[in-house]
């Protein structure tokens, strides 16, 4: 088999069980939340439209702003609460909607009928309205499973795993294996439970006019086989995981998914069982790093003082690494030591492009600036050395394009943009054959590549003993060499992490 | 067996009276009916028998005690009701909807079904042939058929019926109609009927109330009405089934 396929289909267990979990669970709580607040609601009319109204409005809320907001409405916990809790949210719309109009659609002559020969309004909704309605509000169930299956790959940027993982690690490591693995069973997980409610809906529409158990018996039987067929093989296919003792995290871009697994196959070898939860945003990260729920993940010093420092100006590199440490270890953080390379930013254009216009610094750039289109990554224009570039070179372009990191190399290759935030570690840089352009008034910062541990890994004296080999071992060019295997050779992510395992068993 | 003392029955405080200041005495074993132009007050002054509508104001006594006092629950289900269009749960078959209301009572199996076979000869239909079907296969009259038997099942001596014939065609009404007067008789059940159609108060009921406007505004046999009607509105009521047969007659002589 396909050694990539081989090494992406080595993770459906993992991503299933996750997937699996946050959608039974989600579409669990949806059910015991929705359908009794869709019996209020058909109840009292002057509920229902507020109600409704509400749940619509959580609807029309994109999924993933959904999930951002739960996750600072829990205080930066990342992982599956939030997830849970964003889908639970998402698959009420549904199933209310449904149990409302399906308890509307009971004739309202049978309701007649129902009181009057005596059936108190609790009995009339057991034995009469709900076994009426059920099937609609089965058919609202069957379409939240549908959405719940989707939206739930989204959870992966929150920590949770899924088979989002596939398709979000795909898509920065440009691995169209592992996206095309992700969405196939994102799909074929989806036309599974539609097809086993959508059984069960066929079974309520005919007990809703009366067709006997009896005669209903070859598709009960078909319907409770296939599910029973479900889950035996989820039982086979999973192994409960066991709880790790630590969990080493991962920002979404290839060179953290190469260091997260160098260092978990450290601890790993050193005989803790880790897992690992990558593709958190730096604020996502940052923040789950001081709640304990990461236990160690690479930062860079750059990140620090700009972004969670908010500091202005750049006093040179080695400034900077002492300040960053000293700032995380006041924040309970535990600096474990520098790799030894550093990922900063650097402007870079294609070398013609380059040639052509006479460019060699950013100071030649800035008066040419005005015809030129500049492409950053999700954070660049966003941060303070951007604005700092800008006020120093006297920059102005004609155009500023943000970009998802992978796609902006895409761009600067096409022509569609001239310049881009390069990361000064990227493979790409010398497979698509750009120049970085020198920055004199150092404007950009220093990124020092910094382990950051939680107060548990870090008070333990075999963590320090496993990851000492790792400190100061990758150099600018391993890095950049690991990269390039993964995101310009296409090569599976593990090689390029045995590739940098064997230079640091080298190194001692 | 039923009393009615002054009810009213107001939807909207007061600005109208669906039912206004009604009084009525039904016997035991009589069937009586309520007839009246939709939005008199019928239905409404049925309802309010079995507390399906409670009235604004006055009382209502079913066997001497008023209504309001006893269990709602307890008191429907002692009471029989039969409704336009049947109203059987199309979710259940015939057996299981002539058992609603006895299950309720906490009857046994053994007597439930005892009783399902004698109320559906009572009916007409054979209990094991229906027993397993369900509603929609059932034609209109059927259904209506096994909505009295629902209502007779827990062996009530009062039938509310809440014009239980308007939806049938002509013969199946005219079959129906003599059979449950008969079953009436048989059973000496105290019952109101509820319609709008005068030949059909006047082949089956004791005595007929007639109301307009939401009120009573005479009630009598068939004769007293016919001779002594008290109301423009009674006199023009009781005319019409004598003009159509007058009319048929002269049509049906034609022909001969």
């Amino acid at each position: 088999m396909n050694p990539v396929l081989r090494e992406q289909l080595l993770l459906l267990p993992e991503y299933l069980q996750g997937h699996l979990a946050l959608t039974f669970a989600a579409l669990g709580a949806g059910i015991a939340v929705s359908v009794p607040l869709g019996i209020i609601a058909s109840r009292s009319p002057r509920i229902r439209h507020p109600l409704l109204a509400t749940v619509s409005l959580i609807q029309t809320v994109p999924g993933l702003a959904i999930l951002a907001l739960v996750v600072a409405m829990l205080g930066g916990q990342i992982g599956f609460l939030p997830a849970f809790i964003a889908l639970t949210l998402y698959s009420m719309l549904p199933i209310m909607r449904n149990t409302v109009s399906g308890l509307e659609g009971v004739p309202a002559d049978v309701v007649e009928a129902a009181r009057g020969i005596g059936l108190s309004p609790r009995q009339r909704l057991w034995k009469v309205e709900l076994p009426l309605a059920l099937p609609v509000i089965v058919a609202g169930i069957r379409t939240a499973a549908v959405w719940t299956v989707g939206m739930a790959t989204l959870s992966t940027l929150v920590g949770a795993s899924s088979f989002g993982n596939y398709i979000f690690i795909g898509i920065q490591t440009r691995n169209l294996t592992a996206v095309t693995v992700g969405s196939l069973a994102a799909a074929g997980l989806a036309i599974l439970l539609d097809t086993l409610i959508g059984s069960l809906q066929w079974i309520a529409e005919r007990r809703a006019i009366g067709v006997g158990l009896r005669e209903l018996r070859r598709a009960l039987v078909l319907s409770i086989s296939l599910t029973v067929a479900f889950a035996v093989a989820l039982l086979v296919t999973l192994k409960p995981a066991p709880k790790p003792d630590f969990v080493v995290g991962g920002k979404p871009f290839t060179e953290q998914y190469i260091l997260a697994s160098v260092l978990a196959d450290r601890l790993t070898a050193a005989g803790f069982i880790v897992d690992q939860n990558i593709g958190m945003g730096s604020d996502v990260i940052f923040d789950a790093i001081g709640a304990g729920t990461v236990d160690l993940y690479v930062e860079y010093s750059g990140t620090i003082w700009g972004s969670y420092m908010r500091r202005e100006g750049n006093p040179g590199r080695e400034e900077i690494t002492d300040i960053t440490q000293a700032f995380v270890r006041e924040r309970g953080l535990n600096p474990v030591g520098l790799a030894g390379f550093q990922n900063r930013y650097a402007l870079a254009m294609r070398r013609d492009r380059a040639e052509e216009l006479g460019i060699v610094s950013v100071q030649d750039l800035a008066p040419l600036a005005g015809i030129l289109s500049a492409g950053g990554d999700l954070e660049f224009f966003g941060r303070s050395e951007w604005k700092r570039l800008q006020s120093l070179y006297n920059l102005d372009f004609a155009q500023e394009l943000t970009f998802d990191a992978a796609l902006m190399y895409t761009a600067v290759e096409a022509g569609q943009v001239d310049v881009i935030s390069a990361y000064s570690t990227d493979g790409r840089v010398a497979a698509y054959d750009l120049v970085l352009l020198e920055d004199p008034r150092q404007a950009l910062l220093s990124y020092d590549a910094m382990l950051l541990a939680s107060s548990a890994a870090a008070q333990d004296p075999r963590v320090a003993a496993a990851l000492a080999p790792v400190l100061g071992a990758i150099g600018d060019e391993a890095m950049r060499e690991a990269n390039k295997m993964v995101d310009v050779e296409g090569r599976p992510v593990s090689e390029a992490v045995a590739y940098l395992q064997a230079i640091i068993d080298k190194s001692k | 067996m039923i009393e009615l003392r002054h009810i009213q029955k107001t939807f909207d405080g007061g600005a109208s009276y669906a039912v206004f200041d009604t009084s009525l005495t039904i016997a035991r074993g009589e069937l009586l009916a309520l007839i009246g132009e939709s939005g008199s007050g019928k239905t409404t002054t049925l309802k309010m028998i079995n507390r399906l509508e409670e009235p604004t104001a006055g009382q209502v006594l079913v066997a001497g005690r008023d209504v309001l006092e006893q269990n709602l629950q307890e008191l429907r289900r002692n009471i029989g009701y039969v409704f336009q269009g049947a109203g059987l749960f199309p979710h259940h078959n015939v057996a299981r909807n002539i058992a609603a209301v006895p299950e309720l009572l906490g009857w046994s199996k053994e007597v439930i079904e005892a009783r399902s076979r004698e109320v559906c000869a009572l009916v007409g239909l054979p209990y094991d042939d229906y027993a397993l079907r369900i509603p929609s296969e059932l034609s209109g009259g059927q259904q209506q058929r096994i909505g009295v038997a629902r209502a007779l099942a827990a062996r009530p001596d009062v039938l509310l019926m809440d014009e239980p014939f308007g939806a049938l065609d002509p013969i199946t009404r005219a079959g129906l109609q003599e059979e449950f007067r008969r079953i009436q008789q048989e059973l000496q059940l105290t019952v109101v009927l509820v319609t709008h159609d005068i030949t059909e108060a006047m082949l089956m009921a004791d005595r007929i109330a007639v109301m307009q406007g939401g009120e009573l505004i005479q009630v009598g046999t068939a004769s007293e009405l016919l001779n002594h009607p008290a109301h423009d509105y009674v006199t023009q009521l009781m005319e019409m089934p004598r003009r159509r047969a007058e009319r048929l007659e002269r049509v049906m002589r034609a022909a001969e």
